[in-house]
Order: structure tokens, then sequence, then C-alpha cells
């Protein structure tokens, strides 16, 4: 029971990083970036060969994934949807999963469709005993990375300049150009943030469940979207929220109800919790103007 | 020839869709005939058929009603399913295949649009994104299902269950037509392509006469603005679900077809990808432009088959086209210009520039 709930919050801690990413393109670009789960995988592949062909220490690979991940959702951003800015949302759509394809189709040929095997990168830091339960070091690194990444966010967006401007532009782009915020670099900057815990959320990923594959960002970038709508998308304790939620849910579905339905399970709470809140746990409802 | 000037717009559309699907199944036949056709291409006759279908079906929920729907591969997997046991139970009391192949269709838009009444009635209450997350989730719901469903028939009839092949509690002359993850397997190909241009040409009737009716109308003014139609007394509710139950029963027979065409057929086929690549097609082809869907749905299923002889790099060809069609189509100069092109306009604008100044 306890056990489940540590792995649950842990598998949550997960989707809760990747979902942050998802809120905050959401709330500034009002889009669904559907090749944000194609990132995760594309930081897995960059920490796997710095530690693999390298031989870096895994501190530097993860460094090397961030910064590999950062640099691409810039790229992805200026050159795919910059030029969208101003097309319809379904337009947008289109061309992020037409990106998601070209991620993971350039990773099948650099990488080949063979699974790779990922290191545990934890194996020799302690873990923690609990009576006669042990926690292994991925889970504990990824909750605390997790509450880190919530803390830091928070205060960027509540204290800084630049995360003032953020909100500026996700409540009103026109008077945020008006009052001298840079529209398109405070975009960059969400992507930028948003690809670089996709980084960080792959590598977690990828050492709790060591296998990689072209495909392996896909579905939990399915899942990690549903919890942030499951948590009010464009909020980000929601994102947090609904991430562990989801991950607590499938672990436990999986457990208690049925190995093979935990993806149905999942998705049903979400319809459940959508029918009876239209907009999320901590979304905010806005009023219809006519 | 006056009467045919005199015809409505949307009549002249109409019968440049039917013409379009004859001339496509005649230029084909008559290939085909010749021996101009590969192997290969003959083999994606019938998937194109489906796909076609699948797009019409989908633009009308994304292009008439305005909602996205990311779940549609899942009304295509029960009619899919459903349609491969009806075709194997009726394989020893109905003898022409033709009719078996009817049966299944019917059999599957039906259950398609059984599934797509108990979806919609709870999906269609949300709105834009949360609207399509849900559909999406359904989609996925109806995989996972799907994945662990193994149905098999005996003396007694058919058989249920969602746990093994075992527990169906069938008797030993049972058989297994559904097998979980492994699908369906020793399907007869009954599809043709005749009978799905024959589908395909009912789909376009349905459609065509559903958008240019009141009901249509309907749909597009709940579409344009739903809280003015409200208030004009449309009722919102029934008419998104028309739209919607009216998309997935056609989706429905778009799988009995599909599925009908192959030996083996697994639940996987249709996840979000399928769902994904067929919102594609609706939207290359123009959201709301049935014509742009048809030859979009063709163009788009026949393109990895040209591109085979890249290999490797057809699907990351296939992703680049995608990327660039979306940004040029969207560009405000390119759009400028290929108004240019149409220059029917012109005089009328040059004369408004003259009344300007």
């Amino acid at each position: 029971m306890l056990a489940n709930l540590i792995n649950g919050i842990s598998l949550g801690s997960v989707y809760a990083i990747i979902a942050l990413g998802y809120t905050m393109v959401y709330g500034i670009a009002k889009m669904l970036n559907f090749a944000h789960g194609d990132v995760i995988m594309v930081g897995g592949y960059i920490a796997f060969c710095s530690i693999a062909y390298l031989g870096w220490p895994p501190a530097l690979a993860v460094l090397a994934a961030v910064v590999v991940c950062t640099m691409l959702g810039i790229v992805i951003e200026r050159l795919a949807y910059k030029p969208l800015r101003n097309a319809t949302s379904l337009a947008v759509l289109i061309t992020a999963i037409g990106v998601s394809y070209f991620l993971q189709n350039a990773a099948l040929l650099i990488w080949t469709s063979n699974t790779k095997v990922f290191p545990n990168i934890f194996a020799n830091l302690p873990g923690l005993t609990l009576g006669d339960m042990q926690i292994a070091p991925v889970t504990l690194i990824t909750v605390l990375a997790n509450i880190v990444i919530m803390v830091a966010l928070t205060l960027f967006t509540g204290k800084t300049k630049m995360g003032k401007a953020m909100r500026a532009v996700s409540e009103d782009k026109g008077a945020a150009t008006l009052m001298g915020i840079n529209v398109n670099r405070t975009i960059s900057l969400t992507f930028a943030i948003g690809s670089g815990l996709a980084a960080i959320a792959g590598v977690l990923l990828c050492t709790a469940y060591p296998t990689l594959m072209p495909t392996t960002g896909a579905m939990p970038g399915i899942k990690a979207f549903t919890a942030a709508v499951f948590g009010g998308i464009g909020s980000i304790p929601g994102a947090m929220l609904g991430g562990i939620l989801l991950g607590v849910i499938e672990i436990f579905g999986k457990a208690y109800i049925s190995t093979q339905l935990s993806d149905a399970i999942v998705f049903s709470v979400l319809i459940i919790v959508l029918l009876v809140k239209p907009t999320g746990l901590l979304g905010r409802k806005v009023n219809e103007k006519v | 020839m006056d009467k045919l000037k005199n015809l409505k717009k949307s009549t002249k559309v109409s019968f440049l869709n039917y013409g379009l699907v004859v001339v496509f199944f005649i230029v084909v036949t008559a290939l085909a005939n010749t021996g101009h056709l590969t192997n290969s291409f003959k083999g994606q006759l019938i998937p194109i058929v489906s796909y076609i279908i699948m797009a019409l079906a989908l633009n009308l929920v994304v292009g008439i009603s305005g909602e996205l729907s990311l779940g549609h591969a899942g009304f295509m997997s029960v009619g899919a399913f459903s349609g491969v046991v009806v075709s194997m139970t009726t394989a020893n009391s109905i003898a022409d295949g033709g009719v078996r192949l009817l049966l299944s269709i019917v059999i599957g838009a039906l259950l398609a649009g059984i599934v797509g009444v108990i979806i919609g009635i709870p999906v269609l209450r949300l709105n834009g994104d949360y609207l399509a997350i849900v559909t999406l989730a359904f989609g996925e719901i109806i995989k996972n299902v799907m994945n662990c469903l193994y149905v098999g028939v005996d003396g007694a009839g058919l058989h249920m269950s969602f746990k093994d092949a075992a527990s169906m509690g069938m008797a030993a002359d049972g058989k297994v037509l559904i097998n979980g993850p492994m699908g369906a397997t020793g399907v007869q190909k009954l599809s043709t392509f005749t009978g799905g241009i024959i589908l395909l040409l009912l789909v376009l009737v349905v459609i065509q006469n559903l958008v240019n009716s009141r009901t249509g109308r309907a749909i597009m003014a709940i579409r344009d603005n739903r809280i003015a139609a409200e208030a004009s007394g449309v009722p919102v509710t029934k008419h998104k679900l028309i739209a919607f139950v009216t998309s997935a029963a056609m989706a429905g027979a778009a799988g009995a077809l599909y599925a009908l065409n192959y030996s083996t057929i697994a639940p996987k086929k249709f996840d979000f990808n399928t769902s994904i690549l067929i919102l594609v097609f609706v939207v290359l082809g123009g959201i709301g432009n049935m014509t742009g869907s048809i030859i979009a749905a063709a163009l788009l299923t026949i393109l990895p088959e040209m591109l085979r002889k890249f290999a490797d790099y057809r699907m990351l060809i296939y992703a680049i086209v995608l990327i660039v069609v979306m940004l040029t189509t969207n560009n405000e100069k390119i759009r400028a210009f290929l108004r240019g092109l149409g220059k029917k306009n012109k005089d009328t604008e040059v004369k408004e520039g003259a009344a300007n100044e």
C-alpha cells in the first residue's frame, strides 16, 4: 500500500515535470505542443550517449541533455511555431504533430529502433529504508527534483521581471507589447524552460524505466498532457497536482484493479473530473462574453 | 446548359465530389485492368477508400460542427472489430461475400454509432481544448479496452471476456474470434474496391445532404457562434450530437471496410497516431472542405508508398512535407499572392481603391 503510494508519487512527479512544460507553453502561446513528449525522448538519448559513449559523469550528462533540449526547444519554436503566431490553433496543432513525427523519425535514423538500456545513474547513491521497505534513490531524487522545480518556477513567475513578463503575455499579448515587453523573446524563454524541464524528466523517466526507444516519449507525453488538463491547464500548481494524482491513480489501478486496463482507468478518472469540473482541478473559470 | 448554370453553388460542389469519386474509380479500374497498377498500390486501394471515409467523417465534426476530436480511431476500432465478429460468425450461414460485407459494415456502423452516443452526451457539454482532450481520452480507453477484449464463438453463441481466452468458458469446439492484443486472425478478406467506392458515395450523399439541410445550417450556426445560436432557439446539444454520432457511425463503417481487407487486424492499429493521421488529412485538405478531404486523404495515403525508394528517410520526408505545407499555406504573403492569382476580385478592388482616393 505505502510502497504503491510512493511509486505512484514518483511516477507522478515525472508526469508533473513534463506537465509543467505543457502547461507553461499552453498558458503563454495557447497551443498544444504535441512535440513536447519527443523532446523528453531526445533528452533521454543525449544523456544516454554522454554516459555510454563519451563516458561523462552523470551530472554532466544531465546538464548536456538540458542544454541540448533547451536549444532544441528554442529552434523548434523559431522555425515551426513562430511563423504561425497568427494562424488558427488547428494549424499550429498539426505543425506540432509534424515536428513530433520529425523528431521521432530523426531519432530512428540516428539511434535506430533498437532498444537502449539506460544506465542507473543513481546506483551509488544511498536509498532510504523505512522499516522493512526500501525506497530507491531514483524515487527520492525524482520527488525532490519535482519539489525544487515547482518552488523555483513559482518564485520565478511570481518574483522576477522575466516571470512577470511571462504572466503578462499569457494574459494579454497586445497589452503586454504596449507595456514594452518583448513578446517573442518571452515566448522563446517559455519554450526554453519547458524543454529544459522535459530533458530532466527524460533522464528521470529513463532511470526509473530503463528502456529507451524513439517512441519512448509519446505515451508519457500524452499522459502528462492529460495531467496538465486534469489539474487545470495553464496553472503551475495544477500541473503539479494533476501529475502526482495521475501517477498515483495509475499505479493503484495497476496494483488493485487490472494491469492491462490501467490506462483506461487513468483516462476514465480524467473524464469524470472534467465533467464535474470542466476547467480541471485548479483551473480558473473564464466567463464567456457575448 | 442553362439549368446547369442555375444550380446552387452547394449543389455544384456536391456533384463535383461525386464526379471526383467516380472518376477516381474509373481511372483506377481502367489502370488495374490494363495491368498498370503495381501490387503494392493495389493493396493500398481499400485503405485509401477507408481513410477518405474517415477524413469525411472527421471533417463533419471538425469542420462543420467545429469540435476538435482526437479520438476518431476509437470509433474505427469499434466498427472494425464488430465487423470482423459479424463476418466470422456468419461465415457458415451466409454464403455470399458481398452480403456479409454489407452486414458487417452496417453492424459496425451501428455499434460505433451507439458508442458515439454514449461518448457524445458527456463530451459535448465541454468546450474547445477540454473537449479535444476528452475525445483523446476516450480514444485511448477504447484502444485499451479492445486490447483486453476476448470474443469467441461456439455452439451456444458468442462469448466475451476481459481477462483471457480461457476464461470465456467456451465449449471444446469453440473458436476464438478476437484474441486480446493479438486482435483478430484468419479474417476472410471480404472488402472489395467497388464495395468501398459505393460506401464512399453513400457517405458523401449523407454528409452533403446533412450539411445543406436545415439541421446542417443549425450545426454550422452553433459552430460560428454558440451563444447566438442558443439565443435564437437552436438546441445546441441535440445538433452537436447529430453531427458527432453520424460521424462516429461513418467511422465505424470505414473501420469495418478497413478491417475486412486484412487477414489479421490488431487493436493497436487504431491508436492515437491513427486519429492524428486522419486529422492531418482534414486540416491539410481544408477544414470544412469535403473535396479537400478526399484529395488529401488519397494523396497522403499514397505519399509514403511513393517515397518508398527513399527507404529509411520516407517518414522523415513526410514530416518535413507536413511542416512545410502548414507553414506555406498559413503564410500571409503566400496567401495574398494566391488571392492575387484568382483575379476575379481585382476589378472591384481597383474601383474601391479609386473611390478611396
